[in-house]
């Protein structure tokens, strides 16, 4: 439970490397979480060659959903289009590096969602997409 | 006067409970659900050892005492928010399936394209939803009383709404966020000045304030046993005998019925009429000794602990530096402190609090158009109950402490 709260959690939060708006930008795309109002935007710009050249999250919400979505951004900077579909609940938590009850699961995995259904396409940031 | 806290809270095993080796529980999340005294517990139980049974149809004995517990459990109820008769209160499962009961018999039934019917800014989603459905489906109007920065209902403009001829007036008797005790009595009236039907949100009012339907005027009065000290699954739509007579059945099926043809039915009288299939008897048994126990106590002694309380904790809440209160003063609410500590998110603020056993809520508390309203997206909230103690306060107030420490 301390582990929580760890020092890069806290970090991450506080000072995000990779808050903010891109424009223009390749694909972007929001949602929220329903349970307690986090909300997050991700944009992205994707070269000709399929890479992620940049990316950004805005948004608010908990310690764990703000620093998960700063660490699955940095994360994926450089990185092909293509391997994004392949993150799941266990690329996030291995990021954290801790492990999450069901309800804050749900803030760790917001950004993933919202990266996913913008990659896709989709209307919506739905639990399936990282099962 | 005062409530013998100690001796009550003896009466509440879950409060001894540690959720980690040598941390008792500080349970100050009552407005979400209540706990439960060993009284209700053990009358659930033993119903189920002794007497279960299903009602109305059976001759044996268990049947016979299955039933008279069940409607027993209803004539105490009936007491307790002093109803004409037993026959207007109505069993649901919560607060939340009374108000729909109304939109679907009552309002489906009355209402056309256009009418319009009124709520307010601070209602929860349970009293929005319902109204949002048939505006969807039959062109009603909605429209709101608001919410005045200080946290309380603008009369005024209540007034002027009520030019418009609504059909329906719903609102919550005490706000679950803010706290406000709303002025239930005069927005009835001037609602029935206006010729609407009133419908009034009890869940958080029932548990906590002595309420009176028939002084209040009260068309409808909504709420649930688990807020007010008994189970989950089953709560209570009052309504006048007149209005209830008037409207169509709503779940169709047993015990609503009178008879039952291959092609017809003639639906029951009242309080049956509404109550189809087996319902929640355990239940309904453990409401009624919830009833019986929050009665023993006095609810004017369980308000007036409770307001000695929520004084206390604005207090020392106050005090604390980034920490932004919302809702009125303690004179005009119950025993709810919503507030946002600077810099911290409420979900970090309540999971760093659960730590030392500190439960309280974080979120938008199923009322987010009220936080949209203070332009906030969550808040944390404590809330109080007859259980709950000065010390209990201190420990929050040092738990938030040390939230800021952690986020400093």
């Amino acid at each position: 439970m301390d582990d929580l709260y760890r020092e890069i959690i806290i970090e991450h939060y506080k000072n995000p490397s990779h808050r903010g708006k891109l424009d223009p930008h390749d694909i972007s795309f929001a949602d929220n979480n329903p349970l307690c109002g986090d909300h997050i935007q991700i944009d992205l710009r994707v070269g000709t060659d399929g890479l992620i050249t940049d990316a950004r999250f805005d948004g608010h919400g908990c310690a764990i959903s703000q620093a998960s979505a700063d660490l699955l951004i940095e994360s994926i900077i450089g990185k092909p289009l293509e391997e994004v579909k392949k993150l799941n609940k266990e690329s996030i938590l291995e990021m954290l590096g801790i492990d999450l009850g069901p309800v804050r699961l749900k803030c760790a995995l917001l950004s993933l969602k919202v990266l996913k259904a913008g990659v896709y396409g989709l209307g919506e940031a739905s639990d399936d997409l990282v099962e | 006067m005062t409530l013998d806290v100690e001796q009550i809270r003896k009466d509440f095993p879950i409060l001894e409970r540690e959720t980690r080796p040598g941390v008792r529980v500080t349970y100050l999340d009552s407005t979400a659900t209540s706990q439960k005294p060993v009284q209700v517990i053990e009358a659930m139980n033993d119903y189920y050892r002794r007497s279960n049974a299903n009602i109305h149809r059976g001759v044996h004995t268990l049947a016979e005492e299955a039933t008279s517990m069940y409607e027993g459990a209803r004539e105490k109820i009936a007491k307790f928010i002093n109803a004409a008769s037993s026959r207007e209160v109505i069993y649901t499962r919560n607060t939340t399936e009374s108000i729909n009961l109304v939109a679907y018999a009552w309002a489906r039934a009355k209402l056309k394209t256009g009418d319009l019917v009124i709520l307010t800014e601070m209602e929860h989603h349970s009293n929005l939803v319902p109204w949002h459905m048939l505006q969807m489906e039959r062109g009603i109007e909605l429209d709101f009383i608001p919410v005045t920065e200080e946290g309380l209902l603008d009369l005024e403009t209540y007034k002027s709404l009520l030019d418009r001829r609504p059909k329906l007036i719903s609102f919550t008797h005490m706000s679950n966020v803010l706290g406000t005790v709303n002025p239930a009595a005069e927005i009835i009236r001037l609602g029935h000045d206006a010729g609407a039907v009133v419908l009034v949100d009890g869940a958080q009012s029932v548990p906590h304030l002595k309420v009176d339907v028939q002084a209040l005027d009260a068309d409808f009065y909504a709420f649930s046993a688990h807020k007010m000290c008994g189970p989950t699954g089953i709560g209570v739509l009052y309504g006048k005998s007149t209005l209830l007579e008037s409207m169509p059945p709503f779940l169709g099926g047993g015990d609503m019925i009178k008879e039952v043809k291959l092609r017809s039915f003639r639906p029951n009288t009242l309080p049956h009429k509404f109550e189809a299939g087996t319902p929640a008897i355990a239940e309904a048994v453990g409401f009624g000794v919830a009833v019986d126990y929050l009665s023993a106590v006095g609810m004017e002694r369980i308000a007036a602990h409770e307001h000695e309380i929520i004084e206390y904790a604005l207090d020392r809440l106050e005090e604390i530096p980034g920490v932004k209160l919302f809702g009125p003063s303690a004179d005009k609410k119950g025993g709810v402190a919503a507030f946002t500590l600077e810099g911290v998110h409420p979900h970090d603020v309540a999971q760093i609090l659960d730590r030392d056993g500190i439960a309280v809520r974080a979120g938008h508390h199923c009322a987010q158009p009220l936080h949209e309203k203070f332009g906030i997206p969550a808040t944390s909230r404590a809330s109080f109950y007859l259980y709950n103690t000065m010390q209990e306060v201190d420990l929050l107030v040092n738990g938030i402490y040390k939230v800021k420490e952690m986020f400093g």
